[in-house]
């Protein structure tokens, strides 16, 4: 059952071949039997997923039949999730329930999906290879010595393992398209906006969006129909009309215009990594799309911007983690600047308060024009570079990630290599742009990533590209080995 | 040397909405700790504010009322600062994009002049909760219910010269914001409070010296001493050779005098940046044709009408301008009613207020509404009874729902007109006190308030008194 997608599993639960109690009672089974090893879920649901599910056979027997009814999730752990633990990877948020769930929560549940558990993933969304949860690193299914990428790396490394048919993401700098590529999933970023973002733990509040990582686009776009939407409790959520995703899947491409930006293929791009782009962009040209070069100028601006506006917003998010109401307390603080010092001291891991402090020192008296708000400015000038491309071309397209998924602890020492990572998934967020990343090849064993980036609230062009491209390719449909 | 004061005010008032700035949590005062702070206030992870639209049309409708210009596009910023009060480690306000920009006011002084106090700007802000000190031995309770609720913070230009001046535009102020609904001017409750920017400089000289900031004055009498206070602190360490600190202090109300609470170095630097949860508040032409079309005419123009439509004169004008209540109260009393309107605004300064004090009602909870208060005055004005009579009447009005005519009627109050009755009754008096009547004949004049109560009581006060003291002197001399 586990090798089918998520779209094939819903016609079987349609046609009534297969039942929720099945499916979820399969996953939870393979959780229980590849998780060890993995480390991908930081807690299980069993009694909540069984009970999920029974509901969910229960609504299709009374009638109903949506597609995502009875299919199984696993939510990554920066959603909160009322009745469990929502812990964002962090000693901080160790024992946190909170009393409510997250509007994508709430949406995917009332679609009918059935949540599984909680995905591992780094500390507060912040890394690229989930080696700074709190509860351990994750494996990719792929070589287990190697990193499945961050910060949804638990969620990548499960759906990659076939142990769940889909998880949500978040992406604040790549966090969903960089562990897709590495784990050889699909996984789609949202224009900003497009997902509400009420429930979900805040990294950088301008710049975080919640996705789906599965399989195909096919299944992604299924997935992504439910979660989004305006919700009033999210200012910054749109109004937008939400279109049909799956509805024109199918279409040829005939005609799409891909713009291929120079600066993506320079120097810091692995050759293995460029001839697997390379190769997938003539794929598209077979299938009638017309490649075109664009300039992005400013593409070396977009990590120094992102690590500073990032940290800023993050400094800020998490001042609320102070010991006073929730979360982690130091024990027997002498008073009340001990009781700070010492509950964000132990609660935090290092990479955490590498970025509190950076964004805290970007935000200063003195300094704040010169980082923060430069930053900002330099954001203006990359999401015009965009709007120039997206003049001439429908989509921009390139590799996901530099090289393919990275040894364990080889980058732990050196955080600028490690945010070298994000060169070219950060310019999504800084513009709000969609991106999605899909499988286009290997090296040495490992899954390559070809990202496209769209123009605001166009992802259904961006999965119905993807779509026309894995009916043309097998990139997708190939699975680690050793998750039988 | 002499010295010239000045003051500018940032003046915080509560705005009046039921539920908070950035979620539907109650605003209501007094309940149990910590029950009016919903997921957030209490700043848990993951929650986001939206803007309760109240308080926008709030603080357009304070813009309006101080000539002051609306920021169509305004924003709303962090201010990030550590205390177990303020749940989320920053308070969301407004800093380079403030929603109220420049105004001003002309303010009425204790002499009797008038000044005009430039306003520099109003901008919406979240409030923290409450650290309660002395509840438990050796450690801090923390309330939020307060957490969250909206507050316009007003700063003025540092144009005011005198304690006297300052407390004046305070007080206008605090009566305005009331008047058009915005905040309920409560200051025990903390709804309206004051910090004060005080300096003091030569007189004649240009630059403004260095100043203090006096916080959270929460009474009139407290801004004023804090400031007399000050300013007598600041001429004394200048005048010994010192330099004035720029610091923030506190008023220390028992021992009435300020205190520093810290330097300019000490202070926080609180890293304001744009709020990204919250994109720019827009406020479009229409909304502000919305809320200036909802305005109440505005105290200056009202009490302005109140001297030309109703000829009172300035100092009855102010008292029915006292508050909004009050002003409509009178009004309502006039609407189509034919007494002079003095007659109307001296029984609400007088009889009424006197009786709203004594049972501790506001003017619009009165028992006697303004339709039955205007009949009684109506049968005043047109001799049916006298002002005194009225009184009377007035009482059993307030302990009953009777209409001034049914009590006239019921207890046979209708003054007595009738010359041939009120002669009759003076022979009576007449009679009965031959002696005084010969004292006053013998030149004791002020014998005539003896016959004229004595009359006015045989008459059960019902008498006219103005026929009744002419037909008295008249009987009197031609005995």
């Amino acid at each position: 059952m586990y090798e089918k997608t998520l779209a094939e599993q819903s016609r079987l639960l349609a046609s009534g071949d297969c039942s929720s109690s099945e499916l979820t009672a399969h996953y939870l089974d393979r959780i229980a039997r590849l998780d060890s090893d993995l480390n991908s879920l930081v807690s299980v649901s069993t009694e909540g997923a069984a009970a999920a599910a029974k509901l969910a056979d229960a609504r299709r027997s009374g009638g109903e039949n949506s597609p995502l009814l009875g299919v199984p999730i696993v939510h990554k752990d920066i959603f909160c999730v009322d009745g469990g633990k929502t812990t964002c990877g962090s000693r901080m948020l160790e024992e946190f329930h909170a009393p409510y769930s997250a509007t994508v929560v709430s949406k995917l549940s009332d679609a009918g999906m059935v949540t599984l558990g909680k995905a591992n993933m780094d500390e507060f969304a912040m890394g690229s290879s989930n080696e700074n949860s709190y509860f351990g690193g994750v494996k990719n299914p792929w070589q287990r010595d190697c990193v499945p990428g961050g910060s949804s790396g638990g969620s990548a490394a499960l759906v990659a393992a076939r142990l769940a048919p889909v998880a949500t993401g978040t992406d604040t700098g790549g966090s969903i398209r960089q562990p897709a590529a590495f784990c050889g999933l699909t996984g789609i970023k949202p224009t900003y906006g497009r997902v509400s973002r009420y429930g979900m733990i805040a990294f950088a509040s301008s710049l975080d969006q919640a996705g789906p990582l599965a399989a195909t686009a096919e299944d992604c776009a299924m997935v992504l129909q439910a979660m989004s939407g305006f919700d009033e409790r999210d200012s910054t959520s749109s109004a937008n009309e939400v279109p049909d995703f799956t509805a024109n899947l199918n279409d040829s491409i005939a005609g799409l215009k891909i713009g291929v930006p120079e600066e993506y293929f320079s120097d810091g791009l692995d050759a293995g990594v460029a001839t697997a782009v390379r190769a997938a962009l003539s794929e598209y040209e077979k299938l009638g799309a017309k490649l075109m070069t664009v300039k992005l100028p400013n593409q070396n601006l977009c990590i120094p911007a992102y690590y500073v506006v990032a940290p800023a917003e993050a400094s800020s998010n998490l001042s609320r983690f102070d010991g006073v109401r929730f979360g982690y307390r130091c024990e027997s603080p002498v008073d009340l600047e001990d009781l700070y010092t010492r509950s964000r001291g132990e609660g935090f891991g290092a990479e955490v308060k590498r970025r509190i402090m950076i964004g805290t020192y970007a935000l200063s008296a003195g300094y704040y024009d010169a980082y923060y708000l430069k930053a900002q400015q330099v954001r203006r000038l990359i999401s015009d570079d965009f709007d120039k491309a997206f003049s001439e071309v429908d989509v921009v397209a390139g590799p996901t990630t530099p090289t393919p998924a990275f040894q364990t602890g080889a980058k732990t020492d050196d955080p600028v290599a490690m945010y070298l990572n994000d060169l070219y998934t950060v310019s999504a967020n800084l513009c709000g742009l969609p991106a999605i990343s899909m499988p286009c090849g290997e090296v040495n064993g490992l899954p390559v990533g070809l990202q496209l980036t769209g123009q605001h609230f166009d992802e259904a062009r961006l999965l119905h590209a993807a779509h026309s491209y894995q009916l043309a390719t097998d990139w997708h449909q190939r699975m680690p080995s050793g998750i039988e | 040397m002499s010295w010239e004061t000045v003051i500018g005010l940032e003046i915080h008032a509560q705005l009046a909405t039921r539920s908070k700035i950035f979620s539907g949590a109650s605003t209501e005062f007094g309940a149990e700790p910590n029950t009016q702070a919903c997921a957030v206030d209490l700043g848990l992870p993951g929650v986001l504010p939206v803007v309760n639209a109240g308080v926008v049309s709030m603080a357009v409708r304070f813009a309006l009322a101080t000539d002051s210009s609306v920021t169509q596009r305004s924003q709303f910023a962090r201010k990030n600062y550590f205390y177990p009060d303020l749940p989320k480690g920053y308070q969301i306000s407004q800093m380079a994009l403030p929603i109220v920009g420049e105004g001003s006011v002309t303010v009425g002084l204790p002499d009797g002049t008038e000044k005009n106090i430039n306003i520099t700007r109003a901008h919406l802000e979240e409030d923290a909760g409450k650290s309660i000190h002395d509840l438990f031995d050796g450690n801090t309770a923390i309330d939020l219910n307060r957490a969250g609720t909206p507050l316009l913070e007003i700063v003025s230009e540092p144009d005011m010269r005198s304690a006297a001046e300052a407390v004046a535009y305070a007080r206008y102020i605090h009566a305005l914001v009331r008047y058009i609904d915005i905040c309920d001017g409560n200051m025990q409750e903390g709804s309206f409070r004051c910090d004060a920017n005080v300096s003091v400089r030569p007189s004649g000289q240009s630059e403004f010296g260095t100043r203090a900031e006096v916080k959270n004055l929460n009474s009139f009498r407290f801004l004023e001493r804090a400031i007399l206070f000050e300013v007598e602190r600041q001429i004394d360490v200048l005048e010994s050779g010192q330099e004035v600190v720029q610091e923030t202090r506190l008023y220390d109300s028992d021992k009435d005098e300020t205190r520093s609470m810290r330097s300019k170095e000490e202070a926080n630097d609180y890293r304001y940046f744009p709020d990204p949860d919250l994109p720019p508040l827009v406020v479009e032409d229409a909304f502000i044709a919305d809320v200036r079309s909802a305005m109440p005419e505005l105290p200056k123009v009202r009490r302005a009408r109140f001297v030309e439509q109703f000829q009172l004169t300035p100092a009855d004008a102010d008292a029915m301008m006292s508050d909004r209540d009050t002003a409509d109260y009178f009004e309502a009393m006039l609407d189509g009613q034919k007494f002079t309107p003095k007659l109307a605004a001296n029984w609400i300064s007088g009889e009424l207020s006197g009786r709203l004090n004594k049972e501790n009602l506001a003017i619009q909870d009165s028992t006697v509404q303004p339709d039955r208060l205007a009949m009684l005055l109506a049968r005043v004005e047109d001799g049916t009874i006298s002002g005194k009579i009225a009184k009377q009447i007035f009482d059993d009005m307030w302990s009953s729902d009777a209409s001034a005519d049914d009590i006239i009627d019921k207890k046979g109050l209708k003054q007595i007109t009738d010359t041939s009755a009120i002669e009759a009754m003076i022979d009576e008096v007449i009679a009965a006190n031959p002696s005084q009547v010969a004292e006053y004949q013998g030149g004791k004049e002020k014998l005539l308030s003896f016959f004229v109560g004595a009359v006015m009581k045989a008459s059960k006060g019902k008498a006219n008194p103005g026929q009744l003291n002419q037909i008295l002197k008249d009987k009197l001399q031609s005995q």
